[in-house]
């Protein structure tokens, strides 16, 4: 297992700016966590160095102790907010992400198969996936990431543009996911999908974590102003 | 003026006829410059994508001097290789030179560039989208490359078709290479300025006519690449 993910003064600082701010954070527990602030918090900043795709400027990031290699990278996967698909179809866009994996062939064909009908895309194997609608290629790239059977699963305000029956579908995805083990970090700033998703919620406002906690005590009792204002959605400067 | 109807007509009975002669200058054309754009093709995926992809000191000024060989007129590009071939040469002693094999070399280098700065832009640009996604999944710099020379495919067909277009029609350096020779080096452009300077227009004019129709087919070949692809957001 990854866990816990420890983050000891992790800062981020572009353009002279700091848009991490060391941070320190603890996740022990596995289950659905969510990250949520205000826009410009450093939500998907955060994210992106926690899955090793930026480098932090300075700190640590620790998984079960060890720093992020090639070996603990590749059992992470990542939703974005658009859906990144490849030019080819549906199920050419699962076989390829495995075959990045150095997945054998057969093995490659079930999971396709199995990741297809995850996301409710079986009659749509064939087809060009960059012609799917937005929620059914979010869908997809759901799929493909679990498809990875990854031990870390990241998503970055993944329903954002997503029509609500495929958010429904993309949720159901990630409690089943949960359940079956898959630590899962979802970057959200729809307050009624944190509601319905979060086991424990890391809240972010100007690079600092102002609050981490259960949820449920989180939603009932937010122990500061700008998490208490962001939740009664007012604008949290 | 019926002196040029004649010609005219005699050239499109030599077409029609499927001249020797002709069929042979057209198909040397098309083996030179065919074997040419393969061989420039190959090496210019591979630079374009590397060019794109890895991160290296002096990659900025590299992605400008291909960009700018773009430019680099047909008749120098022959000039050069014809320094290389030459008996005085450092590759003189392959004794390649007035070969289609010289003509192949220095339509390559004319190619090249062109492929490769092409294939560059059109990574670079699908690495905007792809580039975390890609890295996210784990990828390797290789399969990156390999990755987006696939799905940049119909614009690496656009490049490639832009490479044979230049190939074809070039006359500077397959004549200094080639010579020119009758029978071994002689493309459908050399013939062209040999048949037009003896007077021979028929056969001038037929060369120049199935010169023009490769030319527009390849232009119309580019234009529905680019629909199909489009259609089908392949694009």
């Amino acid at each position: 297992m990854l866990l816990p993910l420890e983050l000891r003064r992790l800062t981020y600082e572009a353009n002279g700016k700091r848009v991490i701010d060391s941070l320190d954070l603890k996740l022990e527990k596995p289950g659905i966590t969510v990250i949520m602030g205000p826009n410009g918090a450093g939500k998907s900043v955060l994210l992106r160095l926690i899955h090793g795709l930026i480098a932090p400027t300075s700190g640590e990031i620790l998984w079960a102790g060890q720093p992020l290699d090639r070996e603990l990278a590749l059992r992470q996967a990542m939703v974005f907010q658009k859906p990144v698909l490849l030019r080819r179809s549906a199920a050419a866009n699962i076989w390829h992400a495995l075959g990045l994996r150095g997945i054998d062939r057969s093995e490659r064909a079930i999971r396709v198969d199995g990741a297809l009908r995850l996301a409710g895309l079986e009659g749509q194997a064939a087809m060009p996936a960059r012609v799917l609608s937005g929620g059914e290629q979010q869908r997809l790239c759901l799929a493909r990431a679990l498809s990875l059977e990854p031990d870390v699963l990241f998503l970055d305000e993944p329903t954002a543009s997503v029509d609500p029956a495929s958010t429904l579908a993309i949720e159901r995805l990630l409690i089943e996911a949960q359940h079956g083990g898959i630590k899962i970090i979802v970057v959200t700033h729809d307050v009624g999908q944190a509601r319905r998703l979060a086991q424990d919620v890391v809240f972010l406002h100007h690079g600092r974590i102002i609050e981490y906690g259960l949820a449920k005590r989180f939603f009932a009792e937010p122990q500061s102003e700008a998490a208490r204002c962001f939740l009664a959605g007012g604008l949290v400067l | 003026m019926t002196e040029l109807t004649e010609a005219f007509q005699t050239a499109l009975r030599l077409i029609a006829t499927l001249d020797p002669k002709l069929l042979g200058i057209v198909l040397l054309s098309l083996k030179v410059s065919l074997t040419a754009v393969a061989i420039a093709s190959l090496i210019g995926f591979a630079l374009g994508g590397a060019l794109a992809v890895y991160r290296f000191p002096g990659r900025g000024a590299l992605a400008a001097i291909v960009n700018a060989l773009m430019g680099l007129p047909p008749v120098v590009a022959g000039l050069f290789v014809y320094l290389l071939l030459s008996n005085t040469g450092p590759l003189g002693v392959l004794q390649l030179l007035y070969t289609p094999t010289a003509m192949i070399i220095a339509q390559v280098v004319i190619v090249t560039p062109i492929v490769g700065a092409l294939t560059r832009q059109a990574c670079e640009d699908l690495l905007e989208e792809y580039d975390e996604q890609l890295r996210s999944l784990g990828a390797s710099s290789t399969a990156i490359i390999l990755t987006l020379l696939w799905d940049g495919r119909y614009r690496l067909i656009t490049a490639v078709l832009a490479g044979f277009g230049r190939a074809i029609a070039e006359v500077g350096a397959v004549m200094i290479v080639g010579g020119n020779i009758d029978h071994v080096t002689r493309t459908m452009t050399t013939a062209i300025a040999l048949e037009t300077s003896k007077g021979n227009i028929a056969l001038a004019l037929a060369l120049g006519i199935v010169l023009l129709v490769i030319a527009f087919a390849v232009n119309a070949l580019l234009m529905s690449v680019r629909r199909f692809a489009l259609r089908f957001a392949y694009a």
